[in-house]
């Protein structure tokens, strides 16, 4: 193998896993390590900085940064292996904070002349806002719903996400004058290119829940809701009560949220129904365990065949119980099981079977082009459509993903329309602000704690049952306490802590080969990779995790490292004679618009 | 040193012996010894020689005298016996425990200090009387707990951290095992694992006294240029003559070597030692050849390494002195007191 470039940013970002697998790359161990050390605000403002919505998110983000977290992997002995609980950690953090208002920007003393409109007032555009806004932009954001925040404040219940913790993140931005069109849909996309804008973003989201035609859907209407919709009608306080006994059909993140409302608003007997098996659920296991905990069941592998209705008023449906079966291809499919079809009775169904992107409002000829699934054509890297000054991020993009997905394309968005309205290509694309520095204080003494905790993952404390389900707006998670903050984040491995080799000064004395408790480190002959991965001192399991590989050494030999299980103890380091290990911490903020790179 | 515990947390997929140890289960507390430190690697070989034997910690003592030699027993095995002597005294505190209770595995760990010095007469009145034993020199030509003098060891002309040369003649201590009946003698070099588990392995095997000299750079005061234990000079005058494989009964044979170049010797448990020959004139069961051998290449500032010496049909104290087969200390009062009528048939035996 040839030796590995650390220069390349990427190499040292792929091996902090949490932080490459957020899609707006938050320094997470950075962070972390400001919770432990009781530095609430300034974790607030590093996680301000890449994701925007700290609180919101803290409560309700998809987490891709857990499945990732090296902690779960290198539990694996323990027999429950757990990852950090960076989400719930990111709440901790807004939760302590002081006040922050005075560390935000301020809105622009001078406009640059430029005009942008942002559509939907939701994640995604309030992040183009925030990146723009600061450089002189003005900013005109559209929203049919009469308060900014999108599916922040329509889809999330309050009993995950508070009304206050929202209207504070959205005000920060708001805070920016940005000038505000709410109640006010856009309903020609042709009319307001029309209008005096330099640039125009789409951040509408998916607003359509996918409807359930099956027989009875018209008769029984009047207590056949869709999913989303329904949520944002409870949201605004136009719904407050659904029957004793209700049906959520679909296995998302919706689901979960529906059946949880229902339970607050009279629904006694609520039982989730989906069609495929309980492991294949789309939503997230945490929120399939809370739903489970407030006492509702979820039925699978049975299909929707049929509303029963009596006069016009909905008793139950039908389902048909199906299997998984694997056909001569391997792919799965859901079949008959021909046992006789299950019936459960209802008062209200909730129908969250998936939600659709819709546009009817953007004409087709104004050179923005639409794929065989009537989407967009959008640039994954630069959010530009087929009509150049047209911007598409969130929901609206790519379909149904997440905050954080949102808040990661208004970012690149806001850098292309600031790149389109400098007059430069969009595709030049800025690179990230990378630092990496020793984190050396002394002998064995480093700027950060290497000793590694043996502790298992905390459970966030909630409140009591017998009060959350009475109160629609009361939140169920009560966040870690400030003990229980420290000790989750003595969990965090570091690692954007590197082991960073030095070649020339190893004497090949194999102390960093001995001490390492996670067997990474092995000196041998060079080989391409599958062989290396082989004969290493302990065998290199996940491929997707990188070899560290140095150049020759005095003997011939090269050290190879296994990035995969590295407890970033310093260990190797702290052993070295000679100084050929160091410990250096690797900080990379993604690229944002010009404010955010000044402001690190 | 390292102030943090080593973490608990482990490979998953580490390799477990049959016992269903990992080598982890082999390991000390961390070691206190200067970062780099020879000594930590052939801790680090002795727990891989354990763990690859799949020997039950506590079957084995492990026993040292006084230097940073002695310390490192601390360091590997932290679940079998140990007792860390007086100064150069070790190996008499072996004999004994060996005499009492023949069933362990006995691991002597000492330095150059230790051995060559305060203790010379312990180490080669210990290897005399044919105590079964693997003892473990772990030499650095220094003395490096009071900062670096020449030890018994160091070889003539050999320079020290200051630049004094060390004008005194060296004791080789593997040619004086042999000289004085060790019946396995070996030397190797920290930096080489694959030639010390190996031998170590091999050693814990044999039914006699085993002596191996493993030269072990010294990193605070014996590894600058002019040393003659340093790394690099180690390295370039490193000569193996053999290469140790423990073969197990049922491990396929994946290193094939030219014919007439490997030799098989069986070990009394079933497994064999396979010896690749690298000089193809060294016969490692020569006594004789084997020291002239040994003379011959320090001579010429060569270092002798691999299995030097081996008697294959050795024996040991318990042998010699005719011993029953029970461990001493297994020996009830009913044994070792048989009565007033035995004592008076035993009286009798020598009129």
């Amino acid at each position: 193998m040839p030796p590995t470039d650390i220069k390349n940013p990427d190499y040292f970002h792929k091996v902090v896993d949490c932080q490459w697998a957020c899609p707006a790359h938050t320094p997470v161990p950075e962070y972390i390590r400001m919770i432990a050390a009781g530095r609430y605000s300034d974790a607030y403002m590093v996680n301000w900085h890449s994701n925007v919505f700290p609180g919101v998110l803290g409560r309700t983000c998809d987490r891709p940064c857990e499945p990732a977290c090296r902690r779960g992997r290198v539990e694996e002995v323990t027999g429950a292996p757990q990852p950090v609980a960076i989400c719930r950690l990111k709440r901790v953090a807004a939760d302590n904070k002081s006040d922050v208002k005075a560390r935000m920007p301020r809105p622009a003393t001078q406009k640059n002349g430029k005009r942008v409109a942002l559509i939907g007032a939701g994640p995604a555009s309030l992040t183009v806002a925030r990146d723009l806004l600061p450089l002189g932009y003005t900013v005109v954001l559209y929203d049919g719903d009469a308060a900014a925040g999108g599916m922040m404040r329509t889809q999330i219940p309050k009993f995950r996400l508070p009304e206050t913790v929202l209207d504070e993140e959205v005000d920060y931005i708001l805070d920016l004058e940005p000038e505000l069109r709410l109640g006010q849909k856009v309903n020609s996309l042709k009319g307001l290119l029309s209008e005096d804008y330099d640039a125009i973003f789409v951040g509408c989201g998916a607003p359509r829940g996918r409807e359930l035609d099956i027989p009875g859907r018209k008769e029984a209407k009047a207590n056949i809701h869709i999913g989303i919709d329904w949520l944002a009608s409870v949201s605004f306080g136009h719904t407050d009560k659904i029957g004793k006994r209700v049906i959520v059909l679909g296995g998302g993140n919706t689901a979960m949220d529906c059946c949880r409302t229902s339970r607050r608003l009279g629904g006694d007997e609520v039982t989730v129904v989906v069609r495929s098996g309980f492991e294949e659920m789309k939503a997230s296991p945490w929120e399939k365990e809370d739903a489970m905990h407030e006492g509702i069941p979820i039925h699978n592998f049975l299909v929707p065949k049929e509303f029963l209705h009596e006069d016009g008023r909905l008793t139950g449906v039908r389902f048909e119980k199906v299997k998984a079966e694997r056909d001569a291809k391997g792919r799965r499919n859901l079949v008959p099981s021909g046992e006789p079809d299950t019936i459960l009775q209802c008062d209200d169904v909730l129908v969250a079977v998936g939600q659709e992107n819709a546009f009817p409002w953007i004409e087709r000829d104004i050179g923005l082009q639409f794929d065989k699934w009537d989407m967009p054509v959008v640039d994954p890297a630069t959010m530009q459509s087929t009509n150049p000054k047209v911007f598409f991020g969130g929901d609206a993009a790519f379909g149904p993903k997440n905050i954080i997905w949102a808040v990661a394309h208004g970012h690149d968005a806001a850098i292309s329309i600031d790149l389109l309205c400098q007059g430069k290509p969009v595709g030049l694309r800025p690179p990230p602000m990378v630092n990496l520095s020793s984190q050396k204080m002394g002998i064995h003494e480093w700027s950060y704690d290497n000793d590694i905790s043996n502790d298992n993952r905390y459970k966030v404390p909630h409140a009591p049952i017998e009060k959350t389900l009475k109160n629609v707006k009361m939140e169920v998670e009560l966040g870690f306490d400030v003990r229980e903050a420290f000790l989750e984040a003595q969990r965090c491995l570091n690692c954007d802590i590197q082991t960073v080799f030095d070649t020339p000064k190893c004497i090949e004395c194999d102390a960093c080969v001995d001490i390492c408790p996670m067997d990474c480190i092995t000196f041998t002959g060079n080989d391409p990779e599958e062989e290396l991965r082989l004969h290493l001192s302990a065998p290199a399991l996940h491929p997707s995790q990188d070899l560290y590989i140095s150049s020759a050494l005095k003997t011939g030999r090269i050290m190879a490292k296994d990035e995969d299980l590295c407890l970033h103890c310093g260990l190797c380091a702290e052993r070295c004679p000679t100084g050929a290990w160091d410990m250096q911490k690797f900080l990379l903020e993604a690229p944002k618009t010009g404010y955010a790179c000044q402001h690190r | 040193m390292t102030y943090i515990v080593k973490p608990k947390l482990r490979h998953p997929a580490l390799p477990v012996n049959k016992l269903g140890f990992t080598h982890r289960d082999y390991e000390g507390t961390v070691s206190t010894l200067c970062a780099g430190c020879g000594h930590d690697s052939i801790s680090a070989a002795i727990i891989q020689a354990c763990f690859e034997l799949a020997i039950e910690p506590h079957r084995v003592a492990k026993l040292s005298g006084i230097g940073c030699s002695s310390k490192t027993p601390t360091y590997f095995l932290g679940q079998s016996h140990g007792f860390n002597s007086v100064h150069g005294r070790m190996p008499s505190v072996l004999t004994g425990a060996n005499m009492a209770n023949k069933d362990l595995i006995y691991l002597g760990v000492s330095g150059d200090g230790d051995s060559a010095s305060i203790g010379l007469g312990q180490f080669v009145h210990c290897i005399r009387r044919g105590v079964n034993m693997v003892y473990i020199c772990e030499n650095n030509g220094v003395y490096g707990l009071t900062k670096g003098q020449f030890s018994a060891t160091a070889d003539k002309g050999s320079k020290s951290k200051g630049g004094a040369s060390n004008m005194d003649t060296p004791l080789d201590l593997a040619s004086m095992a042999m000289m004085v009946g060790a019946s396995f003698v070996g030397r190797s070099f920290s930096g080489d694992k694959e030639q010390m588990v190996p031998l170590i392995m091999a050693a814990m095997r044999h039914p006699g006294p085993c002596f191996i000299d493993i030269v072990s750079p010294c990193v605070a005061f014996n590894n600058h240029a002019g040393s003659t234990k340093a790394y690099d000079f180690v390295r370039a005058h490193n000569e193996a003559v053999n290469r140790l494989d423990i073969m197990e009964p049922r491990d396929p044979i994946t290193v094939e070597y030219a014919p007439g170049t490997t030799e098989e010797v069986a070990l009394h448990d079933g497994s064999s030692l396979r010896l690749a020959k690298l000089d193809a004139d060294y016969d490692p069961s020569d006594r004789i050849m084997a020291m002239a051998y040994l003379q011959a290449k320090a001579a010429r500032n060569e270092l002798v390494t691999g299995l030097i010496y081996m008697d294959r049909h050795a024996t040991d104290m318990h042998a010699n002195l005719n011993t029953v087969d029970v461990p001493l200390n297994g020996l009830s009062e009913k044994d070792l007191c048989p009565g007033t009528k035995a004592l008076d048939a035993f009286n009798a035996s020598h009129r």
